[in-house]
């Protein structure tokens, strides 16, 4: 039962996901709210210098991406594994 | 919630930096314990991090036409108590400020109070509350991933607010734009974000469901 509800879970969470991108009416960028910050900042104070740069930047959109993608990776799979192990666990004890 | 490399003043940096370390600290004593003394519960503690990790780093479209993250800190909060994902919250954004220049060194103390403190602790106290009037585990997860989510954007636009107050209506002024900015945006996602943290919750308890899957999670009770 609690196999079943989570797909509906899933669903759902996928709807709500993709809803912005299929409804009409919503329109927009999409850029990402931490940079429309740093924006909304730069234009209360258009004198403000940050006084410290990152100390590595990835060189372009692709590797930034790249990177993101790699830490999601890196979360699921482990998270796999994780479940994996349990299910598993869950056939080995009912035969 | 990220705020960006240098976009602090120095003084809001270095007072973040003193309100959120001792809570890292009594984090990092706290996973120090769980490893110790439930060997059981290491992959679990493991998996709620992985979780976090995996969430942080999608950034999702939003009603409002912006994108933004999850936070999957509610999870461990729930399961191990909001302390450790102090530590687990602050090793997750020194990731993103060190290898994705996002966020930032400077702006860490601010971010891990946002993410790593302000957010579980949110997620934990709703939990609580929840279970101890009778309220299902499912649904008491999915508002404790929920409102953490939620509280850890609002605190953002607090944090900014409280550096860059507007000029004519002062801090709740700019409160209200950030506000705009962050959270705004981020209801949809903690919802989704509520709703996948009881599938994964779920998963992970495997068999050991029913009785109490949060304390077997925890490493609390024998299998």
């Amino acid at each position: 039962m609690t196999i079943n509800r989570s797909w509906w879970l899933i669903a759902a969470a996928t709807l709500i996901i993709a809803a912005p991108l299929l409804l009409p009416g919503i329109g927009g960028e999409f850029k990402g709210s931490d940079d429309l910050g740093t924006k909304a900042i730069a234009a209360a104070r258009p004198d403000y210098q940050p006084w410290f740069q990152p100390l590595w930047k990835p060189p372009s959109v692709e590797i930034e991406s790249m990177l993101f993608a790699l830490q999601a990776a890196i979360g699921a799979g482990f998270l796999g594994f994780v479940i994996g192990r349990r299910t598993a666990g869950k056939n080995v004890s009912d035969r | 919630m990220h705020i960006m490399e240098g976009f602090l003043p120095v003084d809001h940096a270095v007072g973040w930096f003193v309100v959120s370390a001792p809570f890292v600290v009594a984090g990092a004593v706290k996973v120090r314990k769980i490893l110790g003394e439930r060997p059981e519960a290491r992959l679990n503690l493991a998996a709620a991090g992985a979780f976090a990790f995996v969430l942080s780093a999608l950034k999702m479209p939003s009603v409002t036409g912006s994108c933004s993250h999850p936070t999957g800190t509610g999870l461990g909060a729930v399961v191990f108590g909001p302390s450790v994902m102090a530590l687990l919250g602050t090793i997750i954004l020194l990731f993103q400020a060190l290898l994705l220049a996002h966020g930032g060194l400077t702006t860490l103390g601010a971010n891990v109070f946002s993410m790593a403190i302000v957010g579980p602790w949110v997620s934990y106290a709703v939990w609580r509350g929840m279970r101890s009037v009778g309220i299902a585990i499912a649904v008491a997860v999915f508002f404790a991933a929920a409102l953490g989510d939620l509280a850890t954007y609002a605190t953002t636009a607090v944090q900014l607010a409280l550096a860059y107050p507007d000029a004519q209506s002062g801090f709740w002024g700019a409160a209200l734009k950030f506000g705009g900015i962050y959270a705004v945006t981020q209801v949809p996602l903690s919802i989704a974000e509520g709703l996948l943290t009881v599938v994964v919750m779920n998963a992970l308890s495997g068999r050991a469901g029913k009785v109490d899957e949060v304390a077997v999670l925890a490493g609390e009770v024998r299998r």
